[in-house]
């Protein structure tokens, strides 16, 4: 836990100081829905076409994410920094998969209010509980995916490439789920139930990817 | 024969990049608190042996036992008992050297009022909040000094531990890395008479391969010679 908090404080402050990930995030976000706005020619939308811009711009965002979380620790020697240090190289999978779920909270903070008011037709206040925990479930799956793949892609010499093309077919299920657990939320008659089948669905892929990458965490990083 | 008793032994090491070996069949013993010189031009080998002993990079060939305990196996014990000082300072350039050297404080466990000591003695506290981006190379490489040595090591790992330091540096960081820690060292430098006249042993690598290797005492400057030529 002290290796893992050390780590997420200095991922924060780095982002903080070099503003390279969430800014770049967030505007790729909003310009997806003006896009998005223009290409439909619709002036809202609800039901699963709401839901399906929506978590197709939220992963692609968070694609961006993905390729910068590890940078740093390449280019600048963090990573052999870390592995220097006597601690339990689980404690990096944990503070990286921690900041890039920060980073997506706060793209969030900005592009899901930016898509109520460009894209959406149906007020997003009645189901905003539940919205909010469809994005929490879905953000620790793409946090979870995006850690291992930013680990192993970093590693290689065409990461910006690497990153989406592994990351993305990973994501496909989360992103079934999400869009499924969504799209009862912005229906044009208004919100229905959460369907709790999705949710769950979301919850295993979680679990289950949170458990592969801590099996094989120790290999991607140690030589 | 291995020596139990030495803080490094190597027997037969060698590690590959691909097809190309960097380190082939290096043997070498180092007894606690002793100090090796690791010579040889440009390639021959030098910082992938120091990454090797800071179990950054993995054997591929041979036996290696570090503070008494087996590499790759038993890595875990000896990380936080080396301090490493390579090529690259191993610093944030966004963060300033204080939030750098606090980060690695938090890493190994150490109390955040040696890093304010460190910053004293190294004489860079009044630019320890400034971002090593804006830090002429020798700051920074104070800062690096700082950071190898903030856990207290048994072992020191230094990879051209001079180089970018003017005079009054070299004297502020030798009570941390030098010859008078009474420290195991391994050194590496491009001044081989320096190197050697600071070294109990030498090590000279040609091609990856150990071409030099006994006591300083005994090394003439026609070996020396002939390592580089």
């Amino acid at each position: 836990m002290r290796a893992a908090s050390a780590l997420l404080r200095k991922d924060i402050l780095l982002e903080l100081r070099s503003r390279e990930s969430v800014p770049a995030m967030a505007l790729f976000a909003l310009t997806a829905f003006v896009i998005f706005h223009f290409g439909l020619d619709r002036s809202s939308l609800a039901g699963s076409l709401a839901a399906g811009v929506l978590w197709v711009t939220l992963l692609l965002a968070g694609v961006l994410g993905i390729n910068r979380l590890f940078v740093a620790e390449r280019e600048q020697g963090g990573l052999d920094g870390f592995l220097l240090a006597p601690v339990d190289r689980v404690a990096l999978l944990v503070a990286k998969a921690l900041a890039l779920l920060a980073f997506l909270a706060a793209v969030e903070l900005v592009a899901v209010p930016a898509f109520a008011l460009l894209l959406l037709g149906p007020p997003v206040w009645p189901a905003l509980p539940q919205l909010i925990a469809v994005l929490v479930l879905a953000d620790v799956g793409i946090a979870v995916v995006g850690t291992l793949v930013s680990a192993l892609s970093v590693q290689t010499a065409a990461r910006d490439l690497i990153g989406p093309l592994i990351s993305l077919p990973l994501m496909i299920p989360l992103l079934i789920a999400a869009t499924g657990a969504t799209t009862p939320l912005l229906l044009a008659g208004g919100a229905a139930p959460l369907p709790l089948r999705w949710m769950a669905i979301l919850g295993l892929y979680d679990a289950v990817f949170a458990l592969l990458a801590y099996a094989v965490f120790d290999f991607l990083v140690e030589d | 024969m291995a020596d139990e008793a030495a803080a490094i032994q190597l027997d037969g090491v060698g590690r590959a990049y691909g097809e190309r070996f960097a380190l082939r069949d290096v043997s070498v013993s180092v007894p606690s608190g002793a100090t090796l010189g690791v010579l040889g031009p440009n390639g021959a080998g030098k910082s992938t042996l120091l990454a090797l002993l800071a179990t950054l990079v993995r054997p591929h060939t041979g036996v290696a036992r570090i503070l008494g305990h087996p590499l790759p196996r038993e890595g875990w014990a000896v990380r936080g008992r080396i301090g490493f000082i390579g090529h690259e300072p191993l610093l944030y350039r966004q963060l300033s050297g204080r939030e750098n050297l606090r980060y690695h404080a938090r890493l190994h466990g150490v109390e955040l009022r040696r890093v304010e000591a460190l910053l004293e003695r190294v004489g860079i506290a009044v630019r320890a909040d400034e971002p090593v981006r804006t830090l002429a190379r020798g700051m920074a490489h104070r800062l690096e000094v700082c950071r190898a040595v903030l856990h207290e090591p048994e072992l020191l790992l230094l990879d051209e531990p001079l180089a970018h330091l003017d005079p009054a540096a070299v004297e502020a960081v030798e009570p941390l890395i030098g010859r008078s820690t009474r420290l195991t060292r391994v050194v590496t430098g491009h001044d081989p008479t320096a190197a050697v006249a600071d070294c109990d042993l030498v090590l000279g690598l040609r091609d990856g391969r150990a071409v030099l290797s006994g006591p300083a005492g005994d090394v003439t400057p026609a070996h020396l010679g002939a390592l580089y030529r």
